[in-house]
């Protein structure tokens, strides 16, 4: 395999060819805040947050390919200052209220505010009223909580091969669905693997029974899985 | 395949499915043409599409949504354009659209029984000084309040 020299935030560093700017600073110590990313399903490049500075560009660290001689700066402060952005506008459209939340000490996003330094947001919340959809016998999808990172829809389809969770309409109305929008609990079909559970980073996809604070996850078992796969 | 669509159209969708099977990134264009034929794309038709193509049904669902341009519930012979710019919003468009649910019984973005005709909202089609205005396919009727409204409708019962 072809290795490849790079640098991230001044560090000479060494990679192979194929490999992501994401894939190499982990591997490296170098921490790049990610919300979208789920080891074991494939990256989109949705959430922004893992944006880095390559040459002045911004790049989603997820989906770019490390490069010969790149020069990669993980935070700078304009980097810092969009990642903060982003997040304050996730949390703007949603709502993300974490003293009611079931996953409030266990949740992606509400690590990612204390480790971006999220003080305030500085736009309007828009209050969205979805439907909470609880008609599947063990799960529940608050859709308030959803930051719409789809990593429910690609575990569903990459992982367990269901294709049950689906992306529906855009911008301000864009929402994951089960089957063609139907309840949950009609979608046949759902596996009930409670796979997507386990990968939502927030509380919008959630086991029901937990109470406020007592939903935990486990972000890791998808990785862990595909990876099992992959030695079998 | 049974129920909204029939034998015929039926038969269309699967000739347009067979002459795309194969080559790459099909699924728009076989939407296209499937509404171009069936006039929308409900859940069966999108279902069918799924499997002629080999393609999970949350992609073709994903992508039926995404596209203003497609349709998933059917539309009428005729479309009704109720202007609601702001010219005829201070005209009265809402009163107007009030005046058509009473004579048509159906609001904006529907469809009535008959499949006669479908009434929707669009933005200023520039014709400002006749507000309140509504569009009836391609034809222009200005200066509206119920009587005429009810006149209008009638020339195409």
């Amino acid at each position: 395999m072809e290795t490849i020299r790079l640098k991230i935030d001044g560090r000479e560093i060494t990679a192979q060819a194929g490999q992501t700017i994401l894939e190499v600073a982990k591997e490296n110590g170098i921490n790049i805040p990610t919300l979208c990313h789920l080891d074991g399903v494939e990256d989109v490049g949705a959430c922004r947050l893992c944006i880095v500075d390559v040459h002045g560009q911004l790049v989603t660290s997820c989906t770019t390919k490390v490069g010969a001689d790149m020069d990669v700066q993980t935070q700078t402060a304009p980097v810092k200052e969009y990642r903060r952005m982003i997040l304050e506008l996730l949390f703007a459209e949603g709502s993300h209220v974490c003293s009611f939340c079931v996953s409030n000490g266990g949740c992606e996003l509400q690590d990612l505010a204390c480790d971006l330094e999220m003080h305030s947001v500085r736009v309007p919340y828009s209050f969205p009223r979805n439907r909470i959809d609880a008609t599947h016998p063990q799960f529940l999808i608050d859709r308030d909580r959803c930051v719409l990172c789809g990593r429910c829809v690609r575990v569903c389809a990459q992982v367990e091969g269901a294709h049950t969770w689906g992306f529906a309409e855009r911008g301000s109305t864009a929402r994951v669905i089960t089957d063609l929008a139907v309840d949950w609990g009609q979608a046949e079909s759902c596996t009930s693997c409670g796979k997507c559970v386990e990968s939502c980073p927030t509380g919008a996809i959630v086991r029901k029974g937990a109470s406020n604070a007592e939903m935990r996850k486990k972000a890791d078992l998808v990785g862990r899985l595909t990876e099992r796969r992959e030695h079998e | 395949m049974t129920g909204v669509i029939t034998a015929q159209q039926s038969e269309t969708l699967q000739r347009i499915l067979d002459e795309f099977k194969g080559t790459q990134g099909p699924l728009i264009q076989v939407l296209h043409q499937a509404q171009d034929v069936l006039g929308y794309l409900p859940a069966e038709v999108q279902s069918a599409v799924a499997d002629g193509l080999a393609l999970p049904l949350s992609t073709v669902s994903g992508v039926v949504t995404f596209y203003n341009f497609f349709r998933t519930e059917p539309r009428g012979e005729h479309v009704i354009s109720i202007c609601t710019g702001t010219a005829c919003h201070v005209k009265g468009a809402d009163r107007m659209i009030d005046i058509l649910r009473d004579v048509l019984g159906v609001g904006l973005e529907e469809t009535t029984q008959d499949r006669r005709f479908t009434v929707q909202g669009v933005r200023c089609i520039g014709a400002c000084g006749l507000a309140p205005v509504m569009m009836i396919d391609d034809e222009v009727y200005g200066k509206l309040d119920r009587k005429r409204i009810q006149e209008i409708l009638a020339l195409y019962e």
